[in-house]
């Protein structure tokens, strides 16, 4: 095993497999996300039960933040060494002759959503940390004195999505999601080497994943922007 | 028809190397591409000038010597062909054509448009073999049974000839293509399974320690080999890597 955790094969491996894992978690996200657009109620009952539910915040929450972080590092890792191994650049190199944008920019997309994420986490997840372990605010309602006032997530929601800038910022990054995900979801099954007869139909499927996801993104960001 | 190409020229492997244009003329349809660097060296030679160093050996498209990337393309914008199989017919009258070396560390250059790819051998060298009783008591390999599915893309990833259009044209001069073809080939086999477990983790080790960088899965290299090697041969090499590094 000496030295195997170093090759470039096993190394595009772990990539693939944390891809599973955060392409599973924009799922489950979105899944919650989108009750918002039907039921206030149900978003802010899952959204306290993710918010407060000990197995979700102490052990799934560590590991999708670990998830996250080698995504990106090792995103870094292999884009250096792999710009190591072009010392000289051609004069003219015409790349899309023979393969897509998406999979020659999976860099710059990625820096886009590693961007958006620190929009995000400003918007919400230190906002969330903040109230709940630094005020120690846990019961997740709007005034916390008062059983009466309801929870607050479906609030603050409303609220984050009232400036035009955030939602064109959201639009954008959803966009660079889109782009990095036509790519990436195939992209990921062929690193852990799986190319067989069902590859056709999973690139179908990847491609449906890769816009269906972000655009519901964007239409639960443009539905709060405009029922505010 | 009238051309004007832009070659890459580069006295020796220390030397910087600079871009230097070239007009050239009377140049004909069907003519190959080397041919046409046949005639511009003939002038170059005429005037006194040093030709252009340009690597080409079967000139059929087999032994893939002719490693030019010309317009932005390994072998240049046709398809499934080396750069001795593109004709002239492909480019208009009054066209500029860049035509550079293939561009990878581990492919240094020795001169001009020539360069050095010794590492796909010590690639193959780490593993890419058989061993065989050669006593005269070697068993005819018709007599072990192989399938037509086997068999045929055993075949397929054999017809790999090794010329680097797959690392020139990859953003990260990955050389997966043409390691993941030379370790296919006896994967597929029962004579390569004795040395399956060793073969690919030497091969994915001596191709890491040349410089090549990582598979993106760009597709750019399947789609410039000139012998159509399948992106599916990468998957059976990460797939065989991933079940040798589990058996150790």
């Amino acid at each position: 095993m000496s030295g195997i955790l170093n090759s470039s094969i096993a190394r595009k491996f772990a990539m693939a497999l944390s891809a599973f894992f955060l392409m599973f978690f924009l799922l489950q996200h979105f899944a919650i996300n989108v009750t918002s657009i039907f039921s206030a109620d149900i978003f802010n009952d899952l959204s306290h039960f993710m918010g407060t539910n000990p197995l979700v915040q102490y052990a799934l929450q560590p590991v999708l933040i670990f998830g996250v972080v080698f995504h990106f590092v090792m995103g870094f890792i292999l884009e250096i060494k792999n710009k190591n191994a072009r010392t000289v650049k051609y004069a003219k190199n015409n790349g899309a002759a023979n393969s897509s944008w998406m999979s020659r920019n999976m860099i710059w997309s990625g820096l886009a959503i590693l961007a958006f994420i620190a929009l995000h986490f400003y918007d919400f997840w230190f906002p969330e940390i903040k109230t709940k372990f630094i005020e120690g605010d846990m019961s997740g309602l709007i005034d916390a004195n008062n059983a009466e006032s309801g929870l607050r997530y479906y609030e603050e929601l409303q609220h984050k999505f009232v400036d035009v800038w955030r939602v064109v910022l959201y639009v954008i990054a959803f966009v660079f999601l889109a782009l990095h995900l036509l790519h990436g979801f195939n992209s990921a099954f062929q690193s852990v080497g799986a190319n067989n007869k069902y590859t056709k139909g999973l690139k179908t499927f990847g491609k449906l994943y890769a816009i269906l996801i972000p655009l519901g993104f964007v239409v639960i960001a443009l539905f709060h922007h405009l029922n505010h | 028809m009238n051309l004007t190409l832009k070659i890459w020229r580069q006295k020796n492997a220390n030397d910087k190397g600079q871009i230097v244009t070239y007009p050239i003329t009377g140049i004909e349809g069907d003519m190959s591409f080397l041919e046409m660097l046949d005639i511009l060296n003939d002038q170059l030679i005429t005037n006194g000038d040093d030709p252009v160093a340009f690597d080409h050996d079967c000139r059929e498209g087999i032994c893939g010597m002719c490693s030019l990337y010309i317009n932005g393309e390994a072998h240049g914008p046709d398809r499934l062909v080396t750069t001795c199989q593109l004709h002239m017919r492909k480019f208009k009258d009054g066209d500029t054509i860049f035509i550079e070396p293939f561009r990878a560390k581990a492919f240094p250059v020795i001169k001009d448009l020539v360069v050095d790819r010794s590492s796909f051998d010590r690639i193959q060298h780490s593993g890419g073999f058989i061993s065989v009783n050669t006593s005269g008591n070697t068993q005819d390999a018709n007599s072990i049974p192989i399938s037509k599915n086997a068999a045929d893309e055993a075949m397929d990833a054999a017809t790999c000839i090794g010329c680097g259009a797959c690392v020139a044209s990859c953003k990260n001069s990955s050389a997966m293509l043409f390691v993941s073809a030379k370790v296919s080939q006896y994967a597929l086999l029962p004579q390569g399974q004795v040395e399956a477990t060793d073969r690919v983790l030497n091969m994915v080790k001596q191709m890491d320690e040349e410089g090549f960088g990582n598979c993106t899965n760009t597709g750019a290299c399947e789609v410039e080999c000139p012998k159509g090697i399948s992106l599916e041969n990468i998957a059976r090499m990460n797939r065989e890597y991933l079940s040798a590094s589990l058996k150790g």
